[in-house]
């Protein structure tokens, strides 16, 4: 009988099974930031504990970080304590740090493969949800919380449960103006927010075969949305010559023996799913959330549902989305006044989504009442896109060019909505106060449908335009 | 194991946060997890939730105050929810605000992965139960919140006034909470050989060195 990846990697990185029952899984490689792991060192040095395989742990600075004034000492004493402490534990545990002003800092969910550090094959584990893009490579990667980063420094093992693995098929062209992100928020609209939980999401089907590692990083990313802690695409030739000559990623012979082992990874052509379902992309439009989770999401052609068209279980829960959006069932999203637009953030930072925002406003401009930021998810992005001229194109539209880190993703850092805003972003949670205004609103989108919304002033679809 | 971390019968009194899918930035904003330490941050729990139900009124608890503010709900030591509890970001902080809040178990109809798997190793159990027995309990404590409630994780059992239901939880994880090992580092430090066996037996630890 044949094996998914999930369980070919599982078995490679069973150390034993627990007395509890869990499985001790080895973690290939650690990615760590600065806003889940301070107290992890520090419960390491009370008991005295080392890291026990410093050379597969690296960190970098993304959350807190702001992307316009970067002199130290931060003018927020507290994010300032924050980078202090991991400079402090990277420096005494000898981890490698990427810090403000390295040519590698970003978020840490786009420089480890642009680094070549995320690999096929690998366990790989970070204090971030959205660690889930690295399944992109054909990886098992999951967030944990900062106990579990304390296990991997400790011992770089994690106590785990066994995963179910759906098998999401994705065919058919894309039609134009629809991108990756459509893709998953389609998919996260059907199978719903708590549909994956317990679930790994192997995505596959020719339109996953045929999309670029950026556009499969934007859907793995997103899985966790869908309760998936867990995402992945088999790797394939699309995967090796992304990773060819990165920094990490083996040279030479190294190489062709690593593609070796890489493509005897991926899922067995018998494999046996759990679950298996299909989506045909030629149906999709481009997607706009209303609500303030991700699944509460719409074609921007269709109309917000009236609590009684959605299930059951779910009306309460559409009832209290639309009062906090101030939105009407009925009501379409097209023609929704925003006053924040934001591309970026782990979801739809890489230069691929930059270049096709810069291509929709290019000879154009932000709307008068629309504040604009583009902020690059990690220098190696903006030096590229700068290389490229995108942040002149940027400019000369009206949007504001940052440098990397998190940003208006989730309200930690000085870019933030500000009461009722309502702001078409390119990231991946619509919760409420997620962009750091407890009353804030968040539309999301893909960075195309965000660089049309910044221009018109309001949402529309990106195809009328481009 | 320490018999202290040995979990058997947690009894108190119960708070009801009703809703699915109340995600980790409403339990706790990331504001709040601009700090080295976790120390405090039950002040924090449920921040922009408390202030809008103090604010405007609704949202909340029978009087127009979020459950977490409504003094009748002090001390109480049970959380009830209902769907996909803790879903969103992987912050730890989440389950620590609420643990440190003084909740040492919560009940609801099911939880994010993540969230589940943060909660149990910082010692606090999450377990499962039916929709309508959950919205009994629910009931039960809005109306009376002073109802005793007992999660007794061997029988799987809860018992709020003369009403018994069964709980679900998977049953490593209850036996880690039975015998007290759910702190796993020691757990995983045990037999080290082994974990360096598997690493040698990877061939990207190696750099893929080896024919």
């Amino acid at each position: 009988m044949g094996q998914t990846l999930l369980q070919k990697v599982w078995d490679l990185h069973t150390v034993r099974t627990l007395p509890t029952g869990q499985t001790q899984l080895f973690i290939g490689l650690h990615l760590v930031h600065e806003v889940t792991t301070p107290q992890a060192f520090d419960e390491l040095r009370a008991r005295g504990w080392k890291v026990a395989f410093p050379n597969r742990t690296f960190a970098t600075v993304d959350h807190i970080v702001p992307t316009r004034h970067r002199q130290r000492p931060f003018l927020d004493v507290m994010a300032e304590d924050m980078m202090s402490a991991l400079e402090r534990n990277c420096r005494e545990y000898g981890v490698p740090l990427w810090n403000l002003g390295d040519a590698n800092q970003g978020i840490v969910h786009v420089i480890g493969p642009e680094l070549g550090l995320t690999q096929p094959g690998l366990t790989i584990a970070c204090g971030d949800s959205h660690t889930s893009t690295h399944g992109a490579f054909g990886a098992i990667a999951f967030g944990i919380g900062t106990s579990q980063v304390r296990d991997v420094l400790a011992t770089q093992c994690l106590a785990m449960e066994a995963l179910k693995v759906r098998r999401v098929r994705v065919t058919g062209v894309l039609p134009r103006g629809v991108y990756a992100k459509d893709v998953i928020l389609a998919i996260i609209r059907r199978l719903g927010v708590r549909g994956g939980v317990g679930y790994a999401y192997e995505y596959a089907g020719n339109t996953i075969e045929r999309m670029s590692m950026d556009e499969r990083m934007t859907i793995c990313n997103m899985s966790i949305e869908g309760g998936a802690r867990v995402g992945y695409v088999n790797p394939d030739e699309t995967t090796f010559r992304y990773l060819d000559g990165r920094t990490f990623a083996p040279q030479g012979e190294a190489f062709a023996r690593a593609r070796q082992w890489w493509s005897s990874l991926a899922s067995d052509p018998d494999a046996i799913y759990d679950d298996d379902i299909e989506i045909n992309a030629e149906e999709l439009t481009p997607v706009v959330t209303w609500g303030t989770n991700p699944g509460q999401a719409i074609g921007v052609g269709e109309s917000i549902p009236t609590p009684e068209q959605t299930p059951e279980a779910d009306r309460a829960g559409t009832a209290e989305a639309l009062e906090y959006m101030g939105f009407r069932a009925g009501q379409q999203m097209a023609g929704t006044k925003i006053d924040v637009a934001f591309i970026g953030s782990c979801t739809n930072a890489r230069l691929s989504d930059l270049r096709e925002a810069a291509r929709i406003v290019r000879g154009r401009h932000v709307a008068p009442h629309v504040k604009a930021l583009v902020v690059p998810g990690s220098a190696g992005v903006r030096a590229a896109a700068e290389r490229e001229g995108l942040h002149q194109i940027f400019r000369a539209a009206g949007f504001d060019w940052r440098e990397a880190g998190c940003s208006m993703c989730l309200g930690m850092n000085p870019d933030k909505l500000e009461g009722r805003e309502i702001c078409a972003s390119s990231s991946n949670r619509n919760f409420k106060g997620r962009q750091g205004s407890a009353t804030g609103r968040t539309l999301l989108m893909s960075p195309a449908m965000v660089a049309a919304a910044a221009v018109a002033g309001e949402v529309i679809d990106v195809r009328e335009i481009a | 194991m320490p018999t202290s971390l040995r979990m058997k019968e947690l009894s108190g009194t119960a708070v009801p946060v009703r809703g699915d899918d109340i995600d980790t930035d409403r339990i706790i904003p990331a504001r709040h997890l601009r700090s080295i330490t976790f120390d405090g941050l039950e002040r924090f729990v449920f921040d922009d939730d408390r202030k809008e139900a103090g604010g405007a009124g609704k949202a909340g608890g029978a009087r127009g105050v979020h459950p977490f503010d409504d003094e009748r709900y002090r001390g109480a030591t049970v959380l009830v929810v209902n769907r996909n509890f803790g879903c969103g970001s992987s912050r730890e902080h989440a389950p620590q605000a609420i643990h440190r809040w003084g909740i040492q178990v919560i009940v609801g109809e099911s939880f994010s992965d993540i969230f589940f798997g943060n909660s149990a190793v910082i010692g606090l159990p999450c377990v499962t139960a039916s929709p309508s027995d959950i919205e009994a309990l629910l009931t039960a404590v809005e109306k009376v919140p002073s109802t005793p409630v007992t999660v007794d994780l061997d029988a799987l059992a809860c018992v709020h006034g003369s009403v018994r239901f069964e709980l679900t939880m998977p049953r490593n994880i209850r036996d880690a909470f039975l015998s007290g090992a759910w702190d796993t580092t020691g757990m995983l430090l045990d037999r080290f050989d082994e974990v360096r066996d598997v690493a040698a037996r990877l061939p990207y630890v190696s750099g893929f060195t080896q024919r």
